[in-house]
């Protein structure tokens, strides 16, 4: 290991899990420091699902490792890990009260009664619950249940915390208010966090860094910076953003033949009545108002073109010149160049 | 106008509905309560015969020659001792079953739960004469195990499908999360499996006490002329006592449903399913 054993929070080693007689993971490695918020991202079925519940211990991997905070937890069972989980639909138990709930693990470790107390008002303190400590699960608003299911794991002070899609089931509104209180309270206790997610936006503007995976393998684990401008597969760049897509080559500041892939992204895209260098002939096709920009769609030497842009958008029909500022080039599927 | 009239069709039909409801609550109630009134009065007159209006007189004759009957007695002690132990065993026996079936794949799974409902799909007098030739090869007739035994395997349906539906209602990311929170899974079993089947097992706690309670086939097969219990002592005092002794002793076999379903109703309405199992 190049990393001293006590900055890593997790670490994956080649891991294979094999579900139903089809391999869901193969052979997928990561690596997370402590302290850091890491996103595993991807559709469904590409397998995130699987490593989350390889690291809680619902599932035990066919191969591999799993090391948390420095110990080997592979075969332990999920009662056994230093992990706390927060489930997609939140879990609580209908039957306990909001403080029994957040209480329940601490019962478990059969810490002293005043302890309990202690340490449930403070994660529900956390949270902002402590008025609704006496609720049923089922009296309090969904946002209110997935902070009580969030206290219920920080409450157990665990070595990495694992949030299921936490944020699928809140309106679009909440959503984003919740994700920042999360990243907020992740950074001010320092908890090494794997958070695993569908929506890129989520993934973009909460991780540290962000693991794309697809088909069981992991495709690109950096920064989200890093994702965005130089996606390492083909697929990355149709995962995240938007992409114009051609097969040929790029030269010229255009899209020529040839049999690579070229993966331009539409804000790399400018379009001007003007000529510039580098700029060449192009036809306004189409203009669709998208809210804070518009997505105009171009035809520029019979290649089909999108732009975002924010101001002085073009009448359809209209005349000019497109440039464009950066592209990237995939040959089997991999990144090649950027132009 | 035409809107008027509509309003008026409305509410002539209303007015039509109502009364139509009005008298089929009434007749619904004389139908179910009737028999039960006329039994309940029976069980304190003298005699009531056909021409009166009016019951002869008021007394509790009856009830004294209950207390001081033995045979009655014994008949009722029976009855409560026996059901209790049936609903312990069936218990024992059927919820483990219960759980196996709603949440193990196996051999055989769907054939054992299919299985259980057809030995209640086909008369059980054609069941009870042959297990009757069993017992008699065991010496199993005319014991109080005998009995038990067979009001065991009519209890076993309620024992094993609703608390099957039950646990299968858990969600098991409940489950889930109390693993995660450090329980065993003998722990998450009590804590979270067991509890929020509860509603269920309780249901079928109820239904197996008053199917085993009201159980006269079988037992009057196997336990008689040795074991009365109080339904297959009322074919005896059917024929053999005044009418108004079956009514006392009606009234006696009813009380346990009753109570039971009484307490159960609070329970289960006003309690745990209730609060539903809105987190899946």
């Amino acid at each position: 290991m190049a990393t001293s054993a006590d900055s890593v929070g997790l670490e994956l080693i080649g891991l294979n899990k094999i579900l139903g007689g089809r391999t869901i993971i193969e052979n997928l490695d990561l690596s997370v420091k402590k302290g850091e918020m890491v996103s595993l991202l991807g559709p469904s079925g590409c397998g995130k699902t699987t490593t989350l519940r390889m690291i809680a211990g619902f599932l035990i991997p066919d191969a591999g490792k799993v090391i948390l905070a420095g110990t080997d937890v592979t075969t332990l069972g999920p009662d056994k890990r230093p992990s706390a989980m927060v489930f997609q639909n939140y879990a609580l138990w209908p039957h306990m009260s909001v403080f029994k709930n957040v209480a329940y693990p601490l019962k478990i470790r059969k810490l002293a009664k005043d302890e309990i107390e202690r340490r449930v008002h403070d994660a529900l303190s956390l949270v902002n619950l402590m008025h609704h400590k006496d609720s049923r699960p089922s009296q309090i608003s969904g946002g209110e249940q997935q902070r009580v299911a969030l206290a219920r794991a920080l409450v157990q002070e665990p070595d990495i915390l694992l949030l299921d899609e936490p944020l699928s089931n809140l309106d679009a509104k909440l959503r984003v208010k919740v994700r920042e209180d999360i990243r907020d309270l992740q950074r001010r206790l320092g908890i090494t966090t794997v958070i695993v997610t569908h929506d890129q936006d989520e993934a973009l503007s909460i991780s540290d860094r962000i693991a794309v995976m697809n088909d069981g393998r992991i495709e690109q684990f950096s920064t989200p910076q890093a994702l965005y401008d130089q996606p390492a597969t083909e697929y990355v760049a149709n995962f995240i953003g938007s992409l114009n897509r051609f097969e040929g080559s790029f030269e010229d500041g255009r899209v020529q033949s040839g049999d690579n892939i070229v993966g331009i992204r539409p804000e790399d895209v400018y379009f001007s009545s003007h000529q510039q260098p580098g700029s060449h002939p192009a036809t306004v096709e189409l203009v669709v108002p998208r809210g804070h920009f518009f997505e105009v769609y171009l035809n520029s030497n019979d290649h089909k073109i999108r732009s975002f842009m924010s101001s002085e958008i073009p009448q359809v029909g209209a005349t000019g010149f497109v440039r464009i500022s950066k592209a990237l080039i995939y040959k089997d599927g991999k990144l090649v160049k950027v132009a | 106008m035409s809107r008027t009239n509509t309003k008026l069709n409305l509410q002539a039909n209303s007015w039509v509905v109502r009364i139509f409801l009005s008298l089929f609550i009434v007749i619904m109630a004389i139908f179910i309560l009737g028999p039960l009134f006329w039994l309940a009065i029976r069980a304190f007159v003298t005699g009531w015969t056909f021409p009166n209006l009016l019951p002869d007189g008021l007394t509790l004759r009856w009830w004294k020659v209950i207390a001081g009957d033995d045979s009655l007695l014994q008949a009722i002690k029976n009855s409560l001792l026996i059901s209790p132990i049936v609903v312990a065993i069936s218990a024992a026996i059927c919820l483990p079953a219960a759980y196996s079936f709603s949440r193990y794949e196996f051999f055989g799974r769907k054939t054992f739960i299919i299985g259980i409902f057809a030995a209640n799909a086909f008369p059980k007098i054609g069941l009870y004469a042959s297990i009757a030739t069993l017992f008699y090869a065991m010496n199993l007739m005319g014991t109080v195990l005998g009995v038990i035994i067979i009001q065991v395997l009519g209890t076993v349906i309620f024992m094993t499908w609703i608390p099957a539906a039950a646990f299968g209602a858990v969600p098991r990311n409940l489950e889930d999360a109390a693993r995660d929170a450090g329980a065993s899974k003998f722990r998450v079993f009590r804590d979270i499996t067991l509890r929020l089947a509860m509603p269920g097992i309780l249901v079928a706690l109820v239904m197996s006490f008053l199917a085993a309670f009201d159980e006269a086939q079988g037992t009057y097969l196997v336990g008689v002329p040795t074991i009365y219990t109080m339904p297959t002592k009322m074919y005896a005092l059917v024929l053999n006592y005044p009418v108004q002794i079956s009514a006392v002793f009606s009234l006696l076999l009813a009380i346990p449903s009753v109570i039971l379903i009484s307490l159960a109703r609070k329970q289960i309405i006003g309690g745990q399913l209730a609060e539903g199992f809105q987190i899946k």
